[in-house]
């Protein structure tokens, strides 16, 4: 077969761009800063590390992990916060109030927390229909009962008309880690497998078709859905065959999609996540609105995903125990990490090609959560 | 998904692959003009599936490649007019000016709006009859029925408050201006599809006639990029040069009547359009007729209409006559990335150096990686 990269110094070159320090250059914040992929990595990197850094920030995971007393009565726990500003506000399969508790929820159960207590700031526009408040609020309380967390604190700002759009909620929540479990994006060891819990692509499609700008109609649904006890079968799985170390890192695939997340896992380990294109369930639906869109699925947003990178020994267990819980039906295994060449990710197409899935350059679809 | 699906299929392609390294082992140059090919290309790792003796050369066919500096600053000067609200298609945005793109102007305030069809842009003019809605035309003989369509709309409906910046260009005259280029090498042409659904296959006929060589009207699915290097490999083996038309699904020997009518009512020939990396190209570029002279931008507004000189380093226009590979230019994958883009080939996925940035650097990969070396 051809080989049109003869190894030459280029690709080093271009390999030595991608992984040199993330540099703020740009005058002003611009929507690509919100997206996921590369201009957010700079933003974050570039400027609130800068003036932010310590050591548990400086890990960059999705949340922070620490531990509170010492001794026996040492507590290990599991800290995140959240904003949503998706729009529309209500949306096929959820809305921002369930999108708010179930974002948080799947932050802390990344880190293999149980989680425990959420907080909740609203801004609020001028204007803003009581009865939607409603609405969001009943979804919140529904979505932490299911999720078996309570909100214990909480804020309210108002602002005027036009300087907010609707509502704004944040969260911040709280999980205890109850076992040994660690878990990282740093974790990721050639040979592990590299497990996703379901179809792709489904709530940045569902927001895009809710906007109405592009007249479709689908019965695509948000996957918005809380993952913590997915998460704990996993470590219970894990732990019964192996032990739960064997599950290295886990993360959901939120802005920027799977892709974006695989190449978080790859730069971070400094491995090569390759995977195969035939293996990635995406539905019908979502498939076929993204052929129209011109979007790919794989940087499309999910809210009721995760992407595990495990042992290779507890793969299949995993794969199986996964498919008996509610949000993992469609797990399956998409692909394995490699040594080399660090910090990409690969993906045999469908069609027996090769390509490189790189992070994300420009704005593909704003406020998305 | 049907009718997709069919025409993705790797064991058929690995079929096809194989035929078409039995053809001959020649060395051969295919232009693939269209960057929705490019694309293709890249997107399903054909290159992967070609015998090495073929090598794909990326050509002009990705419009906000060929768009010059001037005309993207003409843009910007217009969005940042007080009252106007400036619409473009979403690949526009990050175009780079010779100071900032779309989207750093909408930062500092410009009401920029992206559109998924120029008539959503006519709506936002009836919804928004106080302010000037603007629509960035761009593209070949493709899109431009559609920005032909919404002038035919809005002169029925009488938007006075509608204008369209016009850069549609021709795809005709650019392939002439490319097989005129002295240090051009190529075996033949993989055609456009989408622009030849409209304009057909008859405005091709040169292309044999004068430069003998063969042009395969190719369809954008892999298998039929991958159908159409084959016709094209069969007609060079055989010694032919003739028009061929893999993407007879939707594409006719005369086009579509209708959609052509509709660019003629409106739209007419500029004497010169300048495009990136290639230069200045008589009778190339479309502006609106003095019928439609009400709906023409550049008329109610005033554009610099600057000629700006492409950055040193940048060697864009090499890259799309196919003279020089992406990883050759001097600031490719370090000062040039998708991210911080200078030349325009790196800013649309259409780009051929966006398309080696993202998609490619795979060879590598592959060898290491999947056992798929060549």
């Amino acid at each position: 077969m051809a080989t049109i990269f003869t190894p030459s110094p280029l690709f080093e070159r271009v390999e030595r761009a991608r992984r040199r320090k993330h540099k703020l250059r740009d005058e002003y914040i611009t929507l690509a800063h919100g997206s996921g992929g590369k201009a957010m990595h700079e933003l974050v990197e570039g400027l609130f590390l800068e003036y932010l850094r310590n050591p548990m920030l400086e890990l960059l995971e999705d949340q922070a992990v620490f531990d509170v007393g010492n001794g026996n009565g040492a507590a290990r726990l599991a800290f995140t916060t959240d904003s949503y500003v998706v729009t529309p506000i209500f949306f096929p399969g959820g809305d921002i109030g369930k999108l708010a508790v179930h974002g948080t929820v799947n932050d802390i159960a990344m880190s293999g927390a149980r989680p425990l207590y959420l907080s909740a700031g609203f801004i609020l526009e001028e204007g803003f229909p009581i009865a939607d408040l409603k609405r969001v609020l009943e979804s919140m309380r529904d979505a932490a009962a299911e999720a078996g967390v309570a909100v214990v604190t909480g804020d309210t700002k108002v602002v005027e008309k036009g300087t907010a759009d609707k509502i704004f909620i944040n969260t911040s929540g709280i999980g205890l880690i109850e076992t040994p479990v660690k878990l990282s994006a740093a974790n990721a060891r050639p040979g592990d497998k590299v497990i996703l819990s379901g179809t792709i692509g489904d709530h940045g499609t569902t927001i895009m078709i809710a906007r109405g700008e592009l007249e479709l109609e689908t019965e695509i649904e948000s996957d918005s859905a809380p993952l913590h006890s997915l998460v704990q079968e996993m470590l219970d799985e894990a732990a019964r065959v192996s032990t739960v170390e064997a599950i290295h890192c886990l993360r959901d695939p939120t802005r920027g999609g799977v892709a974006t997340t695989l190449n978080e896992i790859a730069l971070t380990s400094e491995v090569c996540i390759q995977i195969s294109e035939d293996r990635i369930p995406v539905r019908e639906e979502v498939h076929g609105a993204c052929e129209i869109l011109g979007l790919d699925p794989l940087y499309v947003a999910n809210e009721g995903k995760l992407v595990a990178i495990v042992a290779p020994e507890v793969a299949e267990a995993l794969v199986a125990r996964m498919r008996q819980h509610r949000h993992g039906l469609k797990a399956c295994i998409i692909g394995e990490v490699k040594e080399d060449p660090r910090g990409i990710v690969a993906m045999v197409t469908g069609f027996g090609g090769t390509r490189i899935v790189d992070m994300l350059a420009g704005e593909q679809l704003p406020r998305i959560c | 998904m049907k009718y997709i699906d069919e025409y993705r299929q790797g064991d058929i392609a690995a079929r096809l692959a194989e035929q078409i390294a039995a053809l001959t082992d020649r060395p051969l140059k295919l232009m693939e003009v269209c960057g929705g090919h490019t694309h293709s290309i890249f997107k399903y790792g054909i290159e992967d599936l070609l015998p090495p003796n073929i090598e794909m050369i990326h050509g002009p066919g990705c419009p906000v490649c060929v768009i010059p500096l001037g005309r993207v600053d003409d843009s910007m000067s217009i969005a940042q007019t007080p009252g106007v609200i400036f619409t473009t298609f979403g690949d526009a945005m990050r175009v780079p000016g010779s100071k900032t793109s779309l989207l750093g102007a909408k930062a500092a305030g410009a009401d920029v709006r992206m559109v998924y069809s120029p008539l959503d842009a006519l709506k936002i003019a009836k919804k928004n009859p106080d302010r000037d809605v603007v629509f960035f035309a761009l593209g070949f003989e493709t899109t431009a029925p559609s920005t032909a369509m919404t002038l035919l709309q809005a002169a029925k409906d009488d938007v006075p408050n509608f204008t369209v910046f016009c850069n549609h260009i021709m795809i005709v005259p650019a392939l002439k201006a490319l097989l005129d280029s002295p240090d051009l090498k190529l075996d033949g042409f993989v055609g456009p599809g989408h622009v030849s659904t409209v304009i057909g296959t008859r405005p091709y006929d040169f292309v044999p006639n004068e430069y003998g060589k063969p042009v395969v009207v190719a369809g954008f699915e892999p298998l039929d990029v991958l159908q159409s290097v084959y016709m094209l490999v069969k007609q060079i083996v055989e010694g032919r040069a003739e028009i061929e038309n893999q993407y007879a699904r939707v594409v006719f020997r005369d086009g579509n009547r209708r959609a052509l009518e509709a660019i003629f009512e409106v739209f007419e020939p500029r004497e010169y359009f300048e495009w990136r990396g290639l230069g200045s190209i008589a009778h190339s570029g479309m502006k609106l007729n003095a019928k439609y002279s009400r709906f023409d931008a550049e008329l109610k507004f005033s554009v610099p209409g600057l000629r700006i000189a492409d950055p040193k380093a940048c060697q864009c226009g090499e890259i799309l006559k196919g003279v020089k590979k992406p990883w050759e230019c001097k600031v490719f994958g370090t000062a040039c990335t998708p991210e911080t883009p200078i030349g325009s080939c790196m800013v649309s996925s259409e780009g051929a150096c966006a398309a080696y940035y993202n998609f490619g650097r795979l060879s590598k990969v592959a060898e290491r990686s999947t056992g798929h070396t060549g």
